[in-house]
């Protein structure tokens, strides 16, 4: 018999005058004072008994194929609700995670190794089961390793999905060859002042700084060069945009006519029918996606959400909805048709021909560029 | 007897407890808090470390980046404010001259703005002065223009996005002042022989300085207090005091300064509601509020 039964027996007694209203307040106190007494050790009880799990990421058209593809039938197939919330960037999320519970936030699709870097080093990373998440062995063996090398060994993620952030133009304005011949420059040009856009991320700026400067990003040797990159995009640039939703808006607008852009974003501006050129400068940013598992996640319920959305069939979907590709390897899955066709798609499945921001390089420049970054954002 | 008289002084404080309770623990305490962040250390990873450094209040008191944009913060809240008041208080007059129906109609549209979202009513702006906004697309229609003019971010759209953002509340607070007014004064001072104009100035303005006065120090305070506004309508470099709040602690997982910041902020917009006080009493923000 459950509480509510005990209750509504104990209601019907007092109803029929079987008892009297002092015992009957007197019983629900004291069943009140045992609940509060029992609740942390019922909580760990019902740990195993799990109803939903908490997942957050980027919001519009990605949380909406995570919705529609992933969630909504594992919900069917086991009867756990995937929750879903959004964050505009990885930071602000790891803001909120820093001051939440334990187990109040689950999963989070975090982008980069140095994101998971920063997640582990902090504390928030568990110890995920790899033998609960079957469909691992689908994915790109080098995506995996450098999770591993960063955690121990350790697994607090499954990777998800890879993209670029390339240049983004209006091809009305900015044909494909001039594309081509200016690179990362062309957000230097003079020529399109006041119609030129960039990412309010402190890495994507010195990014592209150190291209706009010929320096290889995962080792810049001058930095104010960097700095001075920075400051002229800024001069030149009509807004520093902050969602993917903004950029889109932003690009279809005619506000600005050339950024830098993330692939899948741009894909789906040219679904869309916008005529929106992509173009991975050489060094260009490229990135790897993950699930990452926050501690304190009811592990079980999790790995099984994890196996699930790594399935090929909930992958490719998933993919081809938010448009980038999948951390399946190719050439183990046939990933159909609109896959290959993706910006930042690899067929090979080596990823030789990306450029990922090494973590260890990043996170160790992290709060001196990002305070620097502050400040130049603002005219300094 | 003594008994009474000790229950008497006691009442009022037995009353407002709840309300003190309230206050202690969602301001008192949080400040608190924040006060503590600020003499700690941010490590290397972002976290914090418990400490009791001025490291970062010597930061933030000596350089001159942060002066600057508090300069900025005050400069764009101080025009914001002025432009409310312009704007607002003759709508507060016409609305407080109004009579019956008329009036109650011209509040309700007063108050229609707070229900729709802050954001929502910022971004609106978007639509309305993009390039191929509402203005653009009117001016290129008949011919005014040959191609859209470049009117978003910058300064002056983010003191558009705060103007509209905190025009009811100027025109709330001094529509009260304004309708507070014995109207017996200004016929007072015609039948003295003081024409319309005259008794404006010297009757009816001077009555609504205290509206007029409230409805500037929460326009100011609100103004300099927000973010969003700046990172919607604002251009690279047109960032605000609370921006970088916002970006010590999100972006930079600085606390220990976001906490400096944060103070420095209260503190100034302290020290304007303090000197509002002083002369006028919070009294009426009170009621243009309430």
């Amino acid at each position: 018999m459950d509480d509510t039964k005990r209750y509504e027996r104990l209601r019907e007694m007092f109803g029929n005058g079987d008892i009297g209203r002092r015992k009957f307040l007197g019983l629900l106190g004291a069943a009140g004072a045992a609940y509060g007494v029992q609740m942390p050790f019922g909580n760990m009880a019902f740990a195993q008994d799990v109803s939903e799990v908490r997942f957050d990421g980027w919001g519009g058209v990605v949380s909406e194929a995570f919705r529609e593809k992933a969630f909504d039938p594992y919900t069917k197939k086991t009867g756990i609700e995937v929750v879903d919330g959004t964050f505009g960037s990885g930071d602000e999320y790891l803001a909120r995670v820093k001051t939440a519970q334990e187990g109040e936030y689950n999963i989070a699709h975090l982008s980069g190794v140095f994101d998971y870097a920063r997640y582990h080093n902090l504390g928030f990373s568990t110890s995920l089961n790899t033998d609960n998440i079957p469909n691992l062995d689908l994915v790109i063996p080098k995506l995996v390793d450098v999770f591993r090398a960063v955690s121990g060994d350790q697994l607090s993620c499954v990777p998800y999905d890879y993209g670029t952030t390339g240049l983004a133009y209006n091809r009305k304005y900015i044909s494909d060859e001039e594309m081509k011949e200016q690179g990362a420059r062309i957000l230097l040009n003079e020529k399109y002042k006041g119609k030129i856009g960039g990412w309010s991320d402190w890495r994507t700026r010195i990014w592209y700084g150190a291209l706009q400067t010929d320096q290889d990003p995962n080792n810049i040797q001058d930095m104010d060069a960097v700095w001075d990159a920075i400051r002229t995009h800024r001069d030149l640039a009509l807004k520093y945009w902050g969602s993917g939703a903004e950029l889109m808006s932003l690009l279809a607008e005619e506000e600005i006519y050339v950024t830098e852009g993330w692939s899948g974003r741009i894909y789906a501006l040219q679904e869309q029918g916008h005529d929106i050129g992509y173009y991975d400068p050489p060094n260009g940013f490229g990135w790897q996606e993950c699930l990452f598992v926050i501690k304190g996640s009811p592990l079980g319920a999790v790995e099984e959400l994890l196996n699930f959305m790594l399935a090929p069939e909930t992958s490719i979907a998933v993919a081809e909805a938010q448009n980038y590709p999948p951390a399946l390897d190719p050439s183990k899955v046939d990933l159909g048709s609109k896959i290959p066709k993706l910006p930042a798609f690899d067929p090979t499945g080596t990823l030789d021909g990306l450029t990922f921001a090494n973590p260890d390089y990043w996170n160790g420049n992290e709060a001196e560029w990002s305070k620097m970054f502050g400040r130049v954002q603002k005219g300094y | 007897m003594a008994t009474i008289e000790e229950s008497e002084k006691r009442a009022p404080w037995v009353l407002l407890s709840p309300a003190l309770v309230t206050i202690a623990l969602l301001l008192v305490v949080p400040v608190m808090f924040i006060v503590v962040y600020s003499f700690w250390l941010r490590t290397s990873v972002g976290g914090v470390e418990p400490a009791f450094s001025l490291a970062n209040w010597r930061e933030a008191l000596t350089d001159r980046f942060y002066l600057d944009i508090l300069i900025s913060t005050v400069r764009i809240a101080a025009i914001t404010t002025i432009v409310c008041a312009l704007v607002g208080y003759p709508v507060a007059y016409f609305v407080a001259r109004a009579k019956g129906v008329n009036r109650g109609f011209l509040l309700l549209l007063l108050m229609l703005p707070f229900w729709v979202s802050y954001i929502i009513r910022t971004m609106s702006w978007i639509n309305i002065l993009g390039v191929s906004g509402a203005v653009n697309s009117l001016l290129l229609s008949i011919g005014l223009i040959d191609e859209p003019v470049q009117m978003l971010y910058n300064e002056a759209t983010v003191i558009l996005g705060l103007v509209h953002f905190l025009l009811p509340f100027m025109i709330l607070n001094t529509y009260v002042s304004l309708d507070g007014i014995d109207r017996a004064l200004e016929d007072a001072a015609n039948s003295l022989g003081a024409n319309p104009m005259q008794t404006f100035w010297e009757v009816t303005l001077p009555l609504s300085v205290p509206g007029l006065a409230a409805g500037s120090v929460l326009c100011f305070v609100l103004g300099a207090g927000t973010y969003i506004t700046p990172i919607v309508l604002g251009g690279p470099t047109d960032a605000m005091f609370a921006n970088l709040v916002f970006e010590a602690i999100i972006t930079q997982l600085d606390w220990p300064l976001g906490a400096v910041l944060s103070l420095m902020l209260l503190v100034v917009l302290g020290a304007v509601v303090l000197v509002y006080n002083r002369f006028m009493g919070l009294g009426h923000i009170a009621k243009g509020i309430g």
